[in-house]
């Protein structure tokens, strides 16, 4: 009986240790990013990116004394994975906030569980439902789908297209791109000719590039993927001496589709964050600095070339220790202290939130991006 | 349609159907000598393009690409030495369960050996951009470097069966497993031999088609697919029946491109699929005599 109550002594004793560094101020937060899966290439860096933003802020002593901890939860791009860990962190950790899901459609699964459970959710989805309609504590950090449209239709426009062809990928991701596109398109008076849809497991595209060639109006052509495609795409165009200008998504913001579609890369116009064209900013840029900082953070630490959509999560974590710092350890507050954040610089561009728009971006948070000698350069039009 | 046009897809439709058809032989070999279909098929063709690209980096493209089949085939072999030659007589349902579990384990296994990246071998000759014109058609020589590899491939897997002895001891394992057996013909050693020889094939057409389609840790998945329909249209076992499918299923497909949305071109080969299952499950160039010899 002696040794079992030393046992029990010092268990409670070990028990008093582990739970001390909590009590002594720690604010929890939850993430839900697809780490593993199809969207990998998104919420790998995502995770990644707030994981670095959390672990300097506990270095420096963490926000006001008190340490961030992270819980990070692989969704795998999973919905109802995505929504069982919403519930499980908002019911059981109590988290004070979640950032993430990563894609778009476990975005929308968890939209209304967050605004149940009066939770601040800031979604690094890029759909525009996300946030319109607003739900008061439903955030997201990526640039809308419509600002891209709209900064594509733009340069046709300048460059005196009126008559294209879209493509899309079979995914959440092109769907909604191609929606966009076609919606917007009578606005800035063009007529798209031919709308297609592959599957996002496509390898080749030249039947379809045949088919679209034959009709000699189409001046341009659009794709909206995230998926090997996009290289494709541009491949066969090339090869079936095809020299209209070929439009792409901010999907295709990564250097490795760009190295994959080799020299049939060059000439390829997109719309993109600053991050990608960091180096070749002028000083006044306010974001220069964070992109910098960013880039060379992420890449020293990680060893692998920064990416806007690691810069989503990036985001999504500095708002909300921003809001932290701002409104306190309070969901309702952390809510309100993200709502009047003004001016404030990140990767994706310079965030202004108010009750009515949750994104805080405009249509200036993209730029308009090429590719010149497999490099990404700042398009200049003519 | 004219007739620039209608070669454009009929040379897109020929370059997709070799490639289905060096699947399907993969397919065919394996079910030849042991009666079962191999789902992890499409992972061979995907080790060969990501191994031989990841040797690029320390030897010139051939050896690479020998190189790489090589070390697929004897993933083969190991595959089949430790996960398949020690069960004795399992049922299909079981080996279709083990198969396609290997094919999530390879697939899995890759994505953490490679990550979730796009990579590609570069052209052989050329580079993206590089066509050979016929007339207003245009095509890239890398078509014709599958089309060639794969046409050899078909050859030579013919001549092997028909000339050499451990190709006809593989036949004769395939036609009578117990006569083959009395007749002092080692089948085990010659089911390994025939994993090795579809895992070969395989990796011969995952390289030479990474520069077209490139090469993901799960792009076995669909190409296995389409190389069972192809398997199972040309009939199951039949070599040149799948060449003629393959071919088949490819021109269809591109063709279909010129008349319904290019959204339903899988859908296409998986109704063709289905009809042929339903129609004439021997495959249109299978003969239904030598089906009902055959275990399924």
């Amino acid at each position: 009986m002696k040794r079992l109550g030393t046992k029990i002594i010092l268990g409670a004793a070990a028990l008093c240790m582990l739970a001390l560094p909590v009590q002594a101020g720690t604010y929890k937060v939850g993430a839900i990013f697809a780490v593993t899966g199809g969207a990998s290439f998104l919420g790998g860096p995502e995770a990644r990116s707030a994981q670095m933003v959390v672990d300097a802020i506990n270095k420096d002593g963490g926000i006001g004394g008190n340490k961030i901890e992270l819980i990070i939860k692989d969704s795998g791009a999973n919905p109802e994975k995505a929504i069982s860990f919403a519930k499980q962190l908002i019911e059981e950790e109590k988290v004070l906030a979640i950032i993430g899901p990563s894609t778009s459609g476990e975005s929308m699964k968890i939209k209304k569980i967050a605004q149940q459970g009066k939770t601040p959710l800031i979604s690094c989805g890029a759909a525009e439902v996300i946030v319109n309609p607003v739900a008061s504590y439903v955030f997201k950090t990526p640039q809308k789908d419509s600002f891209a449209v709209k900064k594509i239709y733009g340069e046709m426009k300048k460059m005196g297209i009126n008559k294209i062809a879209v493509v899309a990928g079979n995914t959440g991701f092109g769907k909604a791109g191609k929606a966009q596109l076609t919606k917007l398109a009578p606005e800035y008076g063009i007529k798209v000719l031919a709308a297609e849809t592959y599957d996002k497991k496509a390898t080749d595209l030249t039947a379809l590039v045949a088919k679209l060639m034959a009709d000699k109006d189409i001046q341009a052509v659009v794709n909206w993927s995230i998926v090997p495609a996009q290289a494709i795409i541009a491949k066969n165009m090339r090869q079936a001496g095809w020299k209209v200008p070929l439009f792409q998504s901010h999907g295709f913001g990564n250097i490795k589709y760009v190295q994959a579609a080799g020299a049939a890369a060059e000439g390829i116009i997109f719309p993109a964050g600053r991050l990608l064209v960091a180096d070749s900013l002028p000083d006044s840029d306010p974001q220069k600095k964070m992109l910098l900082k960013y880039k060379h953070d992420y890449e020293s630490k990680y060893k692998e070339a920064a990416s806007t959509f690691g810069g989503h999560g990036y985001d999504a974590m500095n708002i909300l220790v921003a809001a932290l710092e701002n409104g306190g350890a309070d969901r309702a507050k952390i809510r309100t202290a993200i709502e009047s954040l003004h001016g404030f610089p990140g990767i994706g561009g310079v965030f202004t939130f108010s009750p009515k728009d949750h994104n805080g971006l405009d249509i200036d948070s993209f730029v308009m991006l090429t590719v010149k000698d497999g490099k990404f350069v700042l398009y200049n039009s003519k | 349609m004219t007739l620039a046009l209608f070669f454009q897809y009929l040379f897109a439709g020929i370059s997709y159907g070799v490639i289905y058809a060096v699947v399907a032989i993969g397919f065919n070999i394996i079910y030849n000598t042991t009666g079962i279909i191999n789902f992890a098929q499409g992972e061979f063709v995907m080790l060969g393009g990501m191994i031989s690209i990841s040797l690029l980096h320390f030897f010139p493209l051939p050896v690479a690409i020998a190189l790489a089949v090589v070390i697929t085939m004897l993933v083969g072999a190991l595959i089949e030495i430790v996960f398949i030659r020690w069960l004795d007589r399992p049922s299909v349902l079981r080996m279709i369960i083990i198969t396609i579990g290997l094919s999530i384990l390879i697939r899995e296994a890759a994505l953490h050996i490679w990550g979730d990246s796009i990579r590609s071998l570069p052209y052989f000759v050329g580079n993206e951009l590089t066509t050979v014109s016929f007339g207003p058609v245009r095509i890239s020589p890398q078509v014709f470097w599958v089309v060639g590899v794969c046409g050899i491939t078909v050859v030579g897997l013919s001549l092997f069966f028909k000339l050499t002895s451990v190709g006809r001891e593989m036949r004769a394992c395939s036609a009578n497993r117990t006569a083959a057996i009395l007749c002092g013909i080692n089948t085990r050693n010659m089911v390994t031999l025939s994993f090795m020889l579809s895992a070969g094939i395989g990796a011969l057409a995952g390289c030479v088609m990474s520069p077209i389609t490139y090469t993901q840790y799960d792009s076995g998945t669909s190409l296995a697919i389409k190389g069972f329909t192809v398997a199972i249209l040309g009939g199951l076992g039949n070599s040149m029946g799948a060449v003629a499918a393959g071919i088949l299923l490819g021109i269809i497909e591109a063709f279909s491109v010129a008349f319904v949305p290019l959204a339903f071109q899988d859908a296409i080969s998986i109704t063709i699929l289905l009809i042929i299952l339903f129609v004439r499950p021997n495959g249109i160039f299978g003969s239904s005599d030598a089906a009902r010899l055959k275990e399924f």
